[in-house]
């Protein structure tokens, strides 16, 4: 897959990865040998028929090799790009024990920008019209598929979007360089051509309640509002000019577009030594946003080591080249300020690792009498999210967990309270856009039976 | 688009009101929450709260001070013309007890937050007493509703171009010797909102402040608005945007409000060039806000 320069694309913000030419997508997909028990489809979270897709690739049917994605999944032109294919379908391709696995994301990705730029593919069937209203709440990848699945089933659908723009996590997180914005938008308004009625704005669980949906007639509603609650390190001088949620970073850059200000009104804080707490997805991002902002020196800070780094491959990659620095081992102690208020350091501390915690993962252990001092003068912080209680506050019979996430069943989507369902971040905590896009598919399935066929919820 | 139904310029041309349809958001508003409005694709989200809602023409009002390139953008609206975006309500309402006697002390355009919850302690059955101050006449708003909405009004400005000369201060000093107060709202300017409840401080009287740090989306998913109130981190935009003033880390609150300082001054700047007919702009306001 050809890429921008690491020199050249620290200077912008357009996409790193520029997509395979045609010739290259034939000549990929004859790698592919077809395999009868496919292990790369039991790999991808939405069951892919991927060896159907890549044949028709190699046999130049672009146009039906999108089709044949779309019947598993809506949005292939930003999971081609976002996936953490190395551990899904490319990572159980047999082609990977010996050598390269067949390069199933940049194939998906393939097709689905070719047919965003010839649009040849036959619009999807819409089924004869139900009469039931559905509500959609969130309009990320979780909700933009039951919105999909729903309205291709012949009801109407409403989505409720909290921002100006929809997109969730694909606007506002993840950034232009990764994902342009124009591929979601244009996934968005495939659905409104469908019937999907969108209200950004609204926000529920104040511009309008859950328990209102129902009064005003939608039979069933879907929770995707995602995990959006940006978790702090409570260490002294965090409320520093210059100490900032990856969430805030990532949404003035990427939603409100700071790296265009002042063309944009919205500005961003331009870090000359800027350090990332976190060594996740959205830490990658934010470290790689620093630089393009015109950084000197963009720092990943880590309390565990290089192993466990829980970030795509891809990305870790990307910001190596690009010349993101990597301290292991190391947290968190203070940010120290000016008199202005203003961050200059951060002391940190070296950790060693220990026994395994909850979740599996060897303890960051503090080595004490190890502390030393980081010049910087932004500070991300992108160490998780967790559930944002807006909703769940001011809805009854919601049942949450004791960190505030949605619970609901595995298999349906099912929440406590009747007639809703729920799926994505707000109910596992942080994770994938494919995911999310894989429960709200078990979603749609579960409310189309309980609506069409009358099952019990 | 969220149309301007009504526009009135105040204070020579430094304050403005819009009335705006909103029909979904002035049915649920209650004294206390706000919005976030964007002018356009490029514009920023800025908050402010509510002075007032008809629920039944399905309108909002805000009352905002022309500070910067937002507000600048803002008020080159006309009727007719509106916002691109309008989300809300937002924060948490103002709780409303009768408890007594209340001293509603408004600074500036504070006066325009203020209104609505004092009219809502007024129907309670409270004994309200309204103290309105600004630096000069010109930048006294509201001065006939708040009067309807409170039992007695008292009145003050710095240079003493209308009302007694001084400080809402010390209005309140005297209103809270002639009377037993059970609570005082002051929403203004931060170094006002820390002065009354300094002034409260001794006497145990409840203060309640409504906070204006800088905010992004309003909905608790950024922590922009993070403000220190009793020590605990919280989020202006969804656990307030009113605390108990004498919890609130003021200091911090104003050092944070700087946060883009030198950005402001130029994109004010940068827009004034833009306008030939703007009026000289209140001095100093940037800085204190």
């Amino acid at each position: 897959m050809p890429e921008l320069d690491p020199n050249v694309r620290v200077g912008s913000f357009s996409e790193v990865p520029q997509g395979l030419s045609p010739e290259a997508a034939v000549l990929e997909a004859k790698r592919c040998i077809q395999c009868k028990k496919p292990a790369c489809v039991e790999g991808c979270p939405v069951s892919v028929d991927i060896p159907g897709f890549i044949k028709l690739i190699r046999e130049e049917d672009f146009t039906g090799a999108i089709c044949r994605i779309w019947e598993k999944n809506g949005l292939p032109a930003v999971c081609g790009r976002v996936c953490p294919q190395e551990l899904q379908c490319e990572g159980k391709c047999v082609l990977g024990k010996k050598g390269d696995p067949v390069a199933i994301g940049n194939l998906e990705r393939f097709a689905a920008d070719y047919e965003r730029h010839k649009r040849q593919a036959p619009q999807p069937s819409v089924a004869d019209a139900t009469g039931k209203k559905v509500a959609v709440v969130g309009s990320g990848p979780a909700g933009l598929t039951v919105a999909s699945d729903l309205i291709q089933k012949g009801y109407a659908v409403s989505v409720f979007e909290a921002f100006h723009k929809p997109g969730g996590v694909l606007v506002y997180g993840i950034p232009e360089f990764r994902l342009p914005k124009e591929i979601v938008f244009s996934e968005v308004a495939g659905l409104q051509d469908l019937g999907v009625d969108l209200k950004c704005n609204s926000v529920v669980g104040r511009t309008v309640t859950l328990d209102e949906l129902f009064d005003q007639g939608y039979s069933a509603v879907f929770l995707g509002v995602g995990a959006g609650l940006p978790t702090f390190l409570k260490v002294p001088g965090e409320n520093l000019i210059g100490v900032m949620s990856a969430n805030e970073y990532l949404t003035r850059t990427n939603l409100m577009k700071a790296y265009l200000y002042p063309e944009y009104d919205t500005p961003i804080i331009k870090g000359r030594k800027v350090i990332t707490l976190g060594a996740g997805n959205v830490a990658m991002d934010a470290a790689r946003t620093a630089l393009r902002l015109g950084a000197e020196k963009s720092l990943i800070v880590y309390r565990r080591s290089r192993d466990e780094v829980p970030a795509r491959a891809a990305e870790v990659h990307h910001a190596e080249e690009e010349g993101v620095e990597f301290f292991f081992l190391t947290g968190p102690v203070k940010f120290n300020g000016d008199d202005q208020g203003r961050l200059v350091s951060m002391t940190g501390l070296k950790m060693a690792l220990g026994e395994p915690d909850d979740s599996g993962r060897r303890r960051p252990v503090p080595v004490p009498g190890s502390e030393f001092d980081l010049e910087c003068d932004l500070a991300i912080v992108a160490v998780g999210s967790g559930a944002n209680p807006l909703l769940t506050q001011t809805t009854d019979g919601l049942k949450t967990n004791q960190w505030g996430y949605i619970a609901a069943a595995t298999d349906s989507g099912k929440t406590s309270k009747k007639g809703v369902w729920a799926g994505g971040d707000i109910v596992t905590g942080s994770a994938t856009v494919i995911l999310a896009m894989g429960a709200g598919r078990i979603a749609a399935d579960s409310i189309h039976g309980y609506l069409s066929r009358g099952e019990p919820f | 688009m969220f149309e301007i139904v009504r526009r009135e310029e105040m204070s020579q041309g430094h304050v403005i009101l819009n009335e705006i349809r909103a029909p979904l958001i002035a049915r649920k508003a209650r004294p206390g929450q706000f919005v976030i409005l964007k002018a356009n694709e490029t514009g920023e989200r800025i908050p402010l709260t509510m002075a007032d809602t008809n629920p039944d023409l399905g309108t909002i009002t805000v009352i905002y001070m022309v500070v910067g390139k937002s507000t600048l953008l803002f008020k080159g609206l006309k009727e007719g013309e509106g916002y691109q975006d309008v989300i809300g309500p937002l924060g948490r309402p103002t709780h409303l007890e009768k408890v007594g006697t209340v001293v509603c002390v408004g600074g500036g355009t504070g006066v325009a937050v203020l209104h609505p919850i004092t009219r809502a302690l007024k129907e309670k059955g409270n004994h309200v007493i309204s103290i309105i101050g600004a630096r000069s006449k010109d930048l006294i708003i509201l001065e006939k509703e708040m009067a309807q909405a409170s039992h007695e009004q008292l009145l003050c400005t710095d240079d003493g171009t209308y009302g007694e000369k001084g400080f809402v201060t010390d209005v309140l000093e005297s209103v809270m010797a002639a009377h037993e107060v059970k609570l005082v709202v002051a929403i203004g300017p931060v170094p006002m909102m820390k002065a009354v409840c300094e002034k409260t401080r001794k006497s145990h009287i409840k203060t309640m402040v409504s906070l204006n740090p800088i905010m992004i989306d309003g909905t608790g998913m950024c922590g922009g608005c993070r403000v220190s109130v009793g020590g605990e981190t919280r989020f202006a935009c969804v656990d307030g945007p009113e605390f108990d003033g004498h919890l609130v880390d003021f200091d911090e609150l104003m050092l944070r409000l700087r946060s883009y300082a030198a950005d402001e001054k130029k994109s004010y700047e940068n827009q004034l060039c833009r306008l030939d007919d703007e009026p000289d702009p209140v001095k100093n306001i940037v800085a204190e806000e």
